[in-house]
């Protein structure tokens, strides 16, 4: 009776064990890893895969994968704060010898030493949605956030009447895509628009709730708000959930929000977002395979791939150039 | 509480041992007087700075704020009072979310049951720490860290890593964004009536006087007949309710369980109830206590947010106030020891 209970506690403890070890390691989703199998595999690690923006990369990937009849695996860590343990993914993605590494950089500096560690190993490199300082990679796939940010900005000046009151709820003043989003909004603003006063910026890491406490309290505070960006998927839900609490007259406030998922989707459909800027992140996965199989068959690419981007609202959600790269 | 007495606990009857002293009772108003002294002046505060602070509209959303952490709160302060921690609340309660999404989105079951499947979630996670902690001795620490991981794990497994939208569940969002008491949103009054709920277990129950029993001094209780391991198991299953009933709040509110949410909000709770003058030594706290120090928080953070300070100086300032609530607490102890 005393062993059982001590061996049920081992297993318990041995369970527990594994899975911190698989969330230290950062949950990865299907990080197996061939090596023997002679089809060519190139290992992913992105800088998340909870999101269902990176959900939608690996999407894009793993249908080109099957398309050319290779193998990928996708991993990233379990929140986008994690430079360290994304590091050590690579480090184990390198030392597991694919024919070829796609990699998002969560740290643009951090990654350098390990790029060329991976150069020493001749294993060639391309990038997605955000690069490493280093000149090793051959190919970087990425929206430019500073232009889509501007874009929201063109959208929002027209919403409002190109004057009045506007603020900002960011996911992330540290990461390129948060700062960069905000700073093409921004500087689009003073070019552009001198009309347009932005009167507030506040981060709420990409949280639901925090945004829309955050949101909530913008409102207050600044009574003749005219519209709110979200930067995130997770911001500009939060802002909808804040007008949708404080009970607002639908599109009396001015929503911009950016990527998709079915909640923010469903309220540009209900007119309570104005709209939102949509990467194609299942582009982006496929053309991230693409680069590399051509990086693995050593033909010359161009250094940067620029992904797409789009403005969507209720109007063109469906349109054909649209609806593909939305994802609930 | 006993330390220096010649009598052992064993001779003592229970209540004695563990009702709270009148000395420990003036302590416990002080330290509540001090937090509620606390919040009263950040309220004049962010009254004076910002005229849009002291609106219906912003209070009812600093209440909405403080729902999901004070309901968290006022479980772990069962936990804290036996000299415990719980770190697995945040995590569990999206696992309870899930659970939640998982049974009335999926498998399209009734409302009732859906929202009970997820309290019972939380209980059940409640529970194996308990079991842990009473039958396996392991440290609340490890075992509830362990727990914190197993959640956040399944909450991802059983949700497909993806959100669940409850948009197509009639009366699901009511339970938080509702208003029964019209202006009152219904999360707001689950707060409430989860803090009497608590206060009530805590100060009126066999159940709470074991807890403060156990915090004081465990062997004592123990000694003197009382089944310590199984009122410890019990208290961890209460406190996972409360994470079970948070984790449909926040369901509710944001019409969606976010599997990858949770993290930090076990911290934020823990801190809530710290200021609110629970020791995290045990066997000293108040359900009242954790309640204000939840708006403590909450309301320090909107006012912030109002006065447009910049996010990074809102952490530094959270950090600061938590220290010092802490400092006056040990202070005035030591005076009085």
């Amino acid at each position: 009776m005393k062993f059982g209970k001590k061996a049920l506690a081992a297993g318990i403890m041995a369970s527990a064990l594994a899975l911190s070890a698989c969330g230290d390691s950062g949950s990865s989703t299907d990080a197996g890893g061939s090596g023997d199998s002679d089809k060519v595999y190139i290992a992913m690690i992105s800088k998340g895969f909870q999101h269902q923006f990176w959900q939608a990369v690996k999407q894009g990937a793993e249908e080109k994968a099957a398309e050319l009849g290779v193998e990928v695996t996708f991993e990233g860590p379990a929140s986008e704060t994690e430079v360290d343990g994304q590091l050590q993914m690579l480090q184990a993605a390198i030392d597991k010898k694919p024919d070829a590494i796609a990699y998002a950089a969560l740290d643009p500096q951090a990654c350098i030493p390990l790029l060329e560690q991976a150069e020493a190993a001749k294993i060639p490199v391309v990038q997605f949605d955000a690069g490493c300082d280093s000149e090793y990679p051959v190919n970087l796939a990425q929206t430019n956030s500073l232009d889509a940010g501007a874009l929201a900005a063109d959208h929002m000046a027209e919403l409002i009447g190109g004057k009045g009151e506007v603020g900002i709820v960011g996911h992330s003043q540290i990461n390129s895509t948060g700062v960069e989003r905000r700073d093409g909004f921004v500087n689009r603003m003073k070019e552009e628009y001198p009309d347009v006063k932005i009167v507030d910026i506040q981060y709420g890491d990409g949280d639901h709730l925090k945004s829309a406490d955050i949101a909530k309290a913008m409102i207050q505070a600044n009574p003749n708000l005219k519209g709110l960006y979200g930067t995130n998927e997770g911001s500009a839900i939060g802002v909808v959930n804040a007008v949708n609490e404080l009970g607002l007259e639908k599109g009396k406030l001015k929503i911009i929000g950016f990527d998709s998922g079915k909640a923010q989707t469903d309220a540009i459909r209900d007119g309570v977002m104005a709209g939102a800027i949509t990467q194609d992140p299942i582009g982006m996965g496929a053309a991230t395979v693409e680069a590399a199989m051509k990086a693995i068959n050593g033909e010359e690419q161009e250094k940067l791939t620029g992904t797409p981007f789009y403005f969507y609202n209720a109007e063109n959600i469906d349109d054909p150039e649209i609806a593909p790269v939305l994802y609930e | 509480m006993s330390k220096t007495t010649t009598t052992t606990a064993a001779e003592k009857p229970v209540g004695e041992v563990t009702g709270p002293s009148r000395g420990s009772f003036l302590r416990d108003r002080l330290q509540q007087s001090l937090a509620f002294g606390t919040l009263i002046v950040l309220l004049i505060f962010f009254s004076l700075a910002s005229s849009n602070f002291l609106s219906w509209s912003n209070i009812s959303g600093i209440l909405l704020a403080t729902a999901v952490i004070g309901i968290l709160a006022f479980g772990t302060t069962l936990v804290i009072v036996t000299a415990g921690i719980d770190l697995s609340i945040g995590t569990g309660m999206t696992l309870c979310a899930v659970v939640t999404g998982v049974l009335l989105v999926n498998w399209e079951l009734p409302l009732l049951v859906g929202v009970l499947g997820g309290i019972a979630t939380g209980a059940l996670m409640g529970f194996i720490n308990g079991f842990n902690v009473s039958v396996f001795k392991l440290p609340p620490f490890i075992a509830t860290l362990a727990m914190m991981m197993i959640a956040q794990g399944l909450a991802l497994v059983v949700s497909g890593v993806r959100p669940i939208y409850f948009s197509g569940v009639d009366g699901f969002k009511e339970i938080a964004l509702g208003a029964i008491i019209p202006g009152l949103p219904n999360a707001v009054l689950i707060l409430f009536l989860t803090g009497i709920a608590a206060f009530l277990l805590l100060s009126k129950t066999l159940l709470g006087r074991y807890t403060f029993a156990i915090g004081s001094n465990e062997e004592a209780t123990k000694i003197s007949g009382v089944n310590t391991g199984k009122w410890k198991i019990l208290i961890y299953t209460v406190a996972g309710i409360f994470t079970g009933i948070a984790g449909v709040v926040i369901a509710a509110r944001l019409d969606s369980a976010q599997p990858q949410l949770g993290v930090g909000y076990e911290l934020q709770a823990i801190a809530a109830v710290i200021i609110g003058g629970t020791s995290l030594m045990g066997g000293r706290g108040s359900i009242l206590g954790t309640l204000i120090g939840a708006l403590i928080m909450s309301v320090l953070i909107n006012g912030l947010r109002i006065m447009s300070v910049q996010t990074e100086w809102q952490n530094v300032v959270v950090g600061v106030v938590i220290l010092v609530a802490v400092f006056t607490d040990s202070l005035r102890r030591r005076r009085e020891a």
